[in-house]
């Protein structure tokens, strides 16, 4: 049975509205993110923690990162459990750059951004004529790939990473651009730009052809293949600024933190966000971006707050651990998340009909869209 | 180059031992694969469940050091049943709560995956909070005689027992799925679920009882590691979970005899990469081997064909 | 039935065999498809006439022959290419963007004839500007040349059957082919639906596309087909104008127990 597609719906609303009103949406939006550093919502939204380092990281940056594997996920339709490796390639970037060469920040960034967006390309060339989940699995493994030579190598410091990483210029005497060690505003501001600029990004691709190719590329490749859309070009670009905005993040992340490691990069990362997106519901840009929010918050907002603790208590007794902290269970109820996620939500969330027919005579397809309700790639057989 | 040749018997007798076990894993990986086009990628954790088992095993036997004769005979079987048990009881559930309601609606294989995937993650964290994240050891239970030597190479009881054991598996599973009722079934619902259906195959069954055979030889390459190893972590499945997986591909997924072929020769490969370049780079040969494999052979070694280039 | 003159061989198969492991699906296949015919590929079900449309779009690579296009070969490259070259087809089992709307559907057809990519989307060129409003210009136009001008905005899974089998058509059109392959078009519809397609093949024939069609509906294709192709087990059996074809005895016997439909 089909369920209701509420997210379609919303859009058309949403589109529906006229110009000025959505407008006013969104400036509104953005003034409500320009204010989140204040006092008065960090006593609610995070007591008992620093509620601006949360808004930076995991916050911010977990948003950034979902957004931008959002264009490769929920656009192009590809699924890629190696998103972290970009981020990694960024940070490194900003950490190599900027401690070795001693690069102005704003130098680095777009070094930084490019070279992730080239090891996009050079990893999906030879890797996006797979589909589904053999591509996941090539990403996986690319992912861990880098995190595994950085703990090796040299040149990025083993084990131990880099430390010593600069932060961006400042602008002298104004306090938010003041990139210090204590407040993270700053670089919360950094981030919020970045999340505009990659959703405006986002936004005009997703309406021009490129977005409609990608879009054809998720509901039936090989049909698009057809109606002549190059399909592998277009893999190859959402790959590269999906892995751009990546490399983007990382850079802005590494900024921050004066040390990096290989440990920042766990392959649990790339799935964390990738279920940012899913959650949000693949393609849904708003829904992503809450998706990421929500993601980020609650397992802080329980760590320290009144109703983590009967939580972790309760937790605890189920499976007879020891958590000292609801954070420890993160992982763990997102893992558990996932799978309700698949078993209960309906199809609308993923990308939809990949049609594996073959187009054989008399076999390929199931009937006609609307008069069969199922996903062409079942497992198992069709009820 | 100069330690691959000095070293070449050891790799080659490692790699053959450690190779065993990722075939019996990958059998898993290829069994369900081959049934349902779905990468079950909780299998490693599947993997994992029978360590414990086999851990808890010998702390209840009070097995403290080793055992010889019939002792010994009596806790490895009892070791093996335990893991064999405990891995295929997981497959089974997990194939019950996270696959069997998306192959009802229909989902896509993507949605599959995604959920695997959680399974997967949930399984390991629930794993870690419970018995925590350190590395819990086995005591040795195996005399370690060396049988005999080959260069540099020596191939002790242990080895042996691994290597044999997993060939005997695949034998005694090659012979379940090409001469049971319900082998034949699983191999007809690989080929061609709507016809078996049509032919009277009960495809629930067949699916529970194809997550129960890869489960088990997933429990016996559990015993078998925790002998070998002596040692079993929370998240010992996912770097084991993915050469197996490779080792599947490798051999041609879906094909069974293929499945330990890969294995051996990941197991190798890996360990000849390590004379080279040194052990700290082991896994990322197998990534990159998982890379090379789905990019320039996805249809394997002994291959099964999947969909062209449009798997 | 009319019969236009002139016009050169636009597509041709020549000694075409496609093997897919021990079974032979197409043998040995001749035709010869003028411009500005309506051409007709018939035979019973299995006989390889799917296979020869993905043959000829460039998705299977034939094991041996050759297939030329306007004079140029095109077996052996991307399915894209054959498109942007001028071959269009709709399918069998109707493969429409399920999830995307009529207009939008049509409109990736109408990308394929455009020349502005990633970079001139994101800046909002002008050149971008004006190719997106000349493509949802040309799609509505489809739209309505099909005969389904109100449905712009529905999503292409809701559309009612017969209007999403005109929907693949103007998709199709929409990348501006010199050839049109359509699959079984009429599958499905009653014989008032029939006769409006069967009508909507001869207009597009008339402003000057050249049709290759596969039906199951004898009526259909004997009244449209200036020629008509008979392939049993792959191999052509019997080729000619549509009266001769239906008396062959060869055909008759390859659809032994299957009475042509009445005309």
């Amino acid at each position: 049975m089909k369920r209701p597609d509420i997210t379609g719906a919303f859009s058309r609303r949403w589109r529906a509205l006229p110009s000025w009103v959505r407008w006013v949406a969104r400036l509104a939006a953005l003034a409500i993110a320009l204010v989140l550093p204040a006092q008065s919502i960090a006593r609610v939204m995070a007591p008992g923690s620093d509620w601006r380092t949360l808004l930076f990281f995991p916050i911010g940056v977990y948003v950034l990162l979902a957004v931008g594997l959002n264009v490769v996920v929920g656009q192009a339709g590809l699924l890629d459990l190696g998103y972290v490796a970009f981020f990694a390639i960024g940070a490194y970037s900003m950490a190599l750059l900027g401690h070795n060469e001693h690069w102005n920040f704003w130098l680095i960034l777009p070094a930084g951004t490019a070279l992730a967006g080239l090891a996009g390309v050079v990893l999906g060339a030879p890797t996006l004529r797979l589909r589904g989940d053999y591509l996941a699995i090539v990403t996986l493994g690319f992912g861990e790939i880098v995190r595994i030579s950085a703990n090796n190598v040299n040149f990025t410091g083993g084990p131990r990473g880099i430390s010593g990483v600069p932060h961006p210029p400042s602008v002298h005497g104004v306090k938010q651009l003041t990139f210090g060690v204590l407040d993270a505003r700053p670089y919360y501001y950094l981030v919020l730009a970045a999340i505009v600029v990659v959703i405006v990004v986002s936004r005009r691709l997703e309406r021009s052809r490129v977005g409609r190719a990608w879009a054809s590329i998720r509901e039936d490749e090989d049909a698009a293949e057809l109606m002549g859309v190059p399909t592998l070009r277009f893999k190859l670009w959402a790959f590269a600024i999906g892995a751009s905005f990546g490399g983007m993040t990382g850079v802005i992340w590494g900024s921050k933190v004066i040390s990096i490691t290989p440990d920042n990069f766990p392959l649990a990362l790339s799935i964390l966000i990738l279920a940012c997106v899913v959650l949000g519901g693949s393609g849904n840009l708003p829904g992503v971006v809450l998706g990421a929010f929500v993601v980020a918050w609650l397992p802080e907002y329980f760590r320290g707050a009144a109703a983590g603790k009967p939580l972790t208590h309760a937790l605890n007794w189920v499976i007879g651990a020891h958590a000292t902290d609801f954070a420890e269970y993160r992982t763990m109820l997102f893992g558990a998340a996932l799978v309700a996620l698949m078993v209960f939500r309906p199809q609308g969330l993923l990308p939809s009909t990949r049609r594996r027919a073959e187009m054989r005579e008399g076999e390929g397809g199931l009937g006609t869209m609307g008069a069969v309700a199922d996903e062409p790639q079942h497992i198992g057989e069709p009820e | 180059m100069r330690h691959l040749l000095t070293q070449f018997w050891s790799s080659t007798v490692d790699g053959l031992t450690v190779g065993a076990i990722y075939g019996l894993i990958a059998l898993g990986y290829t069994l369900v694969y081959g049934v349902l086009k779905l990468i079950n990628f909780a299998h490693s954790e599947i993997f994992m469940i029978g360590t414990f088992a086999a851990l808890f095993t010998l702390h209840a036997l009070d097995v403290t050091h080793q055992q010889t004769g019939v002792t010994l005979i009596g806790v490895l079987l009892l070791v093996v049943l335990a893991s064999m048990a405990a891995s295929s009881s997981a497959a089974v559930i997990l194939e019950r709560l996270a696959y069997r309601p998306l192959r009802r609606r229909g989902a896509s294989r993507l949605a599959a995956l995604i959920s695997a995937i959680g399974a997967s993650f949930f399984l390991q964290e629930l794993f870690a909070e419970r018995y925590g994240r350190d590395i819990r050891t086995f005591p040795r239970v195996m005399p370690n005689t060396t049988l005999f030597s080959i260069g540099d190479g020596v191939v002790t009881s242990e080895k042996a027992l691994v290597f044999v054991s997993a060939l005997a598996m695949m034998v005694i599973l090659d012979l379940f799925v090409t001469r049971t009722r319900l082998g034949r079934g699983i191999r007809a619902t690989a080929q061609d679920p709507e016809t078996a259906v049509l032919m009277g195959v009960n495809i629930d069954r067949v699916v529970r009882v194809t997550f129960l055979l890869g489960g088990a030889m997933a429990g016996v390459a559990a015993a078998l590691f925790s002998v070998r190893l002596k040692s079993t972590q929370y998240n010992v499945g996912f770097i084991l979970g993915v050469k197996a997986f490779t080792a599947a591909v490798l051999g041609g997924i879906g094909n069974l005899r293929g499945a330990l072929l890969g294995g051996l020769v990941i197991g190798l490969a890996e360990n000849y990469g390590a004379s080279v370049w040194g052990s700290q780079w082991k896994d990322v040969i197998s990534f990159v081997f998982l890379v090379l494999v789905l990019m320039f052979r996805p249809t394997g070694l002994l291959g099964e064909s999947l969909s062209r280039s449009k798997a | 039935m009319s019969t236009h003159a002139g016009g050169s061989a636009l597509l041709e198969l020549r000694q075409v065999t496609m093997r897919f492991g021990g079974v032979v699906a197409v043998q040995e296949l001749d035709v010869s498809i003028t411009e500005g015919q309506i051409f007709g590929l018939i035979g019973p079900n299995g006989a390889g006439k799917t296979t020869v449309f993905n043959i000829v779009t460039g998705v299977y690579q034939p094991t041996s022959g050759e297939v030329r296009f306007a004079g140029d070969v095109v077996h052996g490259i991307a399915p894209h290419r054959v498109t942007a070259l001028g071959v269009a087809r709709t399918f069998q089992n109707i493969r429409l963007f399920a999830n995307m709307t009529a207009l939008e559907n049509v409109m990736v057809g109408a990308d394929a004839r455009h020349r502005t990519g990633v970079p001139h989307a994101l800046f909002g060129l002008p050149r971008h500007r004006r190719e997106e409003r000349e493509g949802r210009a040309k799609a509505l136009e489809l739209l309505d040349f099909v005969g389904i001008p109100g449905v712009a905005e529905e999503t292409a899974k809701n559309l009612p059957y017969g209007d999403q089998r005109r929907l693949e058509i103007a998709r199709a059109l929409a990348t501006d082919p010199r050839l049109l392959l359509l699959d079984e078009p009429a599958a499905g519809m009653n014989p008032a639906e029939k006769m409006s397609m069967q009508q909507l093949i001869r207009t597009i024939r008339d402003v000057g596309r050249t049709i290759l069609l596969i039906e199951h509906d004898m009526g259909l294709v004997m009244g449209i087909s200036d020629r008509v192709a008979v392939l049993d087990f792959g191999r052509k059996i019997a080729e000619g104008e549509p009266s001769a074809v239906q008396n062959d005895d060869k055909v008759i016997e390859a659809y032994l127990g299957v009475a042509p439909d009445a005309p």
